[in-house]
């Protein structure tokens, strides 16, 4: 049974006040899965070996979307769940994934989700995934995801991944493998505050003639938080890659950010742009001439910043 | 209405040395009416636009607005007293569409039909703009029209725009004349523009000419114009000769 709490984290991870009737879902809450729904194309099933389940998406299924929200609302919880997508030739389908923590108590609560993308051919996915931390206790709140991508010929997957705030500390891990003709695009948005941490590295191999990948980072880093980035794109075949890291800095933060490009193969195209840097003071002004106070502007830059 | 007494604005240069930028600068703006401010570059035209909006405090003298001392005034404060300001350079911002940042001027959600109005005024068409960021992807004579759209979109009693034609194509620039003529016309705003036109001069109730930190002139259009044409011809392309250039 869901309750208030559980109804706004579920709303702010997945905008969900209520699931679509006709969608598949598997919500999991304190280390459980607590309801599920699957549908003709689309079977979700829990593992035997571990903790976790298998989202099985028959070929061809076209415009359906499937939720697998994750909330932890009891203090001191650490789980470890794998996930593992299996998604047919010719699917385009939509993943919408994510966590949410209310830790209200003084025990760390946890949450490390290992999700794997088997994506086979001709297929379009896209998975959105957004964590977020909340709470008045003092128990910490820590999200380490590791996704692994393989992505089929000609098929392309498009992950948006968003930690929104209240997050103490996370180390993301992203690994992609892609066949020929495959396309991949990453974008991962990031905002840390107080003394949060946050790493994120990220490894994208272009295996197959003709693939592509666009990775864009884009970071707030306030207070004295900090974060480092280790976005590496390997071309072992003709393909072309883009790495773009965006971060603005404020207040006694920390940034790092450390692109790594890497060509195996004569006609490997891969490009990294890395910036680091504070607000523009004439978007402050600008924003200020339309009559927002100087915290106002500020939120909107970063809200568009990270949008 | 605007006034301005003895307003200087001093700074001072690598070496600590005083440089005087503006030097006791006195004029008034009565509401509805249209002024240009002209003059050779470096003559301190746009420090009075920031020091009007407040981005710059003067050295001395006093600002006011509709009779109340805005001097100590912050931006924000002036802009909710219905002052605007169209930068020269205007900023761009990575994820702000132009649809928001046109709501954001506005002060809330402008729907979809207004927005459209406004773009179309400055010579942009619509439908390619609204859901377009202004970001880098954008040329210099777009973001500066979309600039001229914000003031558009807000409800202003003071509207001042600094060199608003930099970057703007012939058509486009007369449809902008004729909507900076109709602001004041139709909406009683007062509008201050710096800018070297003699088409946007043309316009003006009233021309005020600023040379090395100082008033050298100002009046009516019939009075000053004639004498101008020719003065800072060579240096501010007054004629307008090089108005297809576009604003990196």
């Amino acid at each position: 049974m869901l309750d208030i709490t559980d109804r706004n984290l579920l709303k702010t991870i997945s905008d969900l006040s209520y699931i679509p009737p006709q969608s598949a879902y598997n919500i999991r809450k304190n280390g459980a899965g607590i309801e599920r729904r699957n549908t003709e194309k689309v079977e979700i099933v829990t593992k035997t070996d571990k903790p976790g389940i298998d989202i099985k998406i028959k070929p061809g299924t076209v415009g359906e979307t499937v939720y697998i929200p994750v909330i932890i609302t009891d203090t001191g919880v650490n789980d470890k769940v794998y996930n593992d997508f299996y998604i047919g030739d010719d699917a385009d389908v939509t993943i919408v994934a994510g966590c949410g923590i209310h830790n209200s108590g003084c025990h760390e609560s946890r949450h490390d989700g290992i999700h794997r993308f088997f994506i086979g051919k001709n297929a379009h996915v896209k998975y959105v995934e957004k964590h977020y931390g909340e709470g008045e206790g003092t128990g910490a709140r820590v999200l380490n995801p590791t996704t692994e991508v393989f992505v089929g010929d000609n098929s392309v997957c498009e992950m948006e991944t968003v930690q929104i705030r209240g997050v103490d500390s996370t180390v993301r891990e992203t690994n992609a493998a892609l066949d020929a003709g495959a396309k991949f695009i990453v974008t991962e948005r990031l905002m840390t505050h107080g003394q949060q941490t946050a790493q994120s590295n990220m490894k994208v191999e272009l295996n197959g003639a003709g693939a592509t990948a666009q990775i864009i980072s884009r970071s707030v880093a306030k207070d004295s938080s900090q974060q480092v980035f280790y976005p590496n794109a390997v071309g072992n075949a003709p393909c072309h890659a883009h790495v773009q890291c965006d971060s603005i800095i404020m207040d006694n933060a920390k940034i790092r950010s450390i692109p790594a490009i890497e060509a195996n193969d004569t006609d490997a195209q891969i490009i990294h742009e890395a910036a680091i840097g504070r607000i523009n003071n004439d978007q402050l002004l600008k924003l200020m001439t339309f009559g927002l106070s100087p915290e106002e502007a500020e939120e909107v830059i970063i809200e568009g910043f990270l949008k | 209405m605007l006034e301005l007494k003895h307003i200087s604005f001093n700074v001072n240069d690598d070496g600590g040395e005083k440089v005087e930028i503006l030097d006791d600068v006195s004029f008034t703006v009565p509401d509805g009416k249209f002024l240009v401010i002209t003059g050779p570059n470096g003559g301190g035209k746009s420090t009075l636009a920031r020091l009007i909006m407040g981005i710059e405090q003067p050295t001395a003298g006093q600002i006011l607005y509709n009779g109340e001392d805005i001097t100590g005034l912050s931006i924000t404060e002036r802009a909710k007293k219905g002052i605007g300001y169209a930068f020269q350079h205007p900023p761009r911002f990575k994820g702000l569409t132009v649809r928001r940042l046109l709501s954001l001027a506005h002060g809330s959600e402008l729907p979809e039909d207004e927005c459209c109005s406004y773009l179309t005024r400055v010579g942009l068409c619509s439908m390619d703009y609204l859901n377009r960021e202004v970001d880098a992807s954008l040329s210099g004579g777009e973001v500066k029209r979309i600039e001229i759209a914000t003031l558009m979109a807000r409800n202003l009693g003071l509207a001042i725009y600094d060199e608003p034609e930099a970057g703007i194509d012939l058509w486009s620039f007369s449809m902008l004349v004729q909507s900076f003529r109709m602001l004041t016309q139709e909406n009683n705003e007062s509008v201050v523009i710096i800018s070297h036109q003699e088409r946007i001069m043309k316009l003006a109730d009233e021309i005020l000419v600023i040379a090395d930190g100082k008033i050298r002139s100002q009046g009516p259009r019939d009075e000053i114009l004639p004498g101008l044409l020719g003065e800072f011809d060579r240096k501010c392309d007054l004629r307008g000769e090089k108005e297809e250039t576009t604003h990196a």
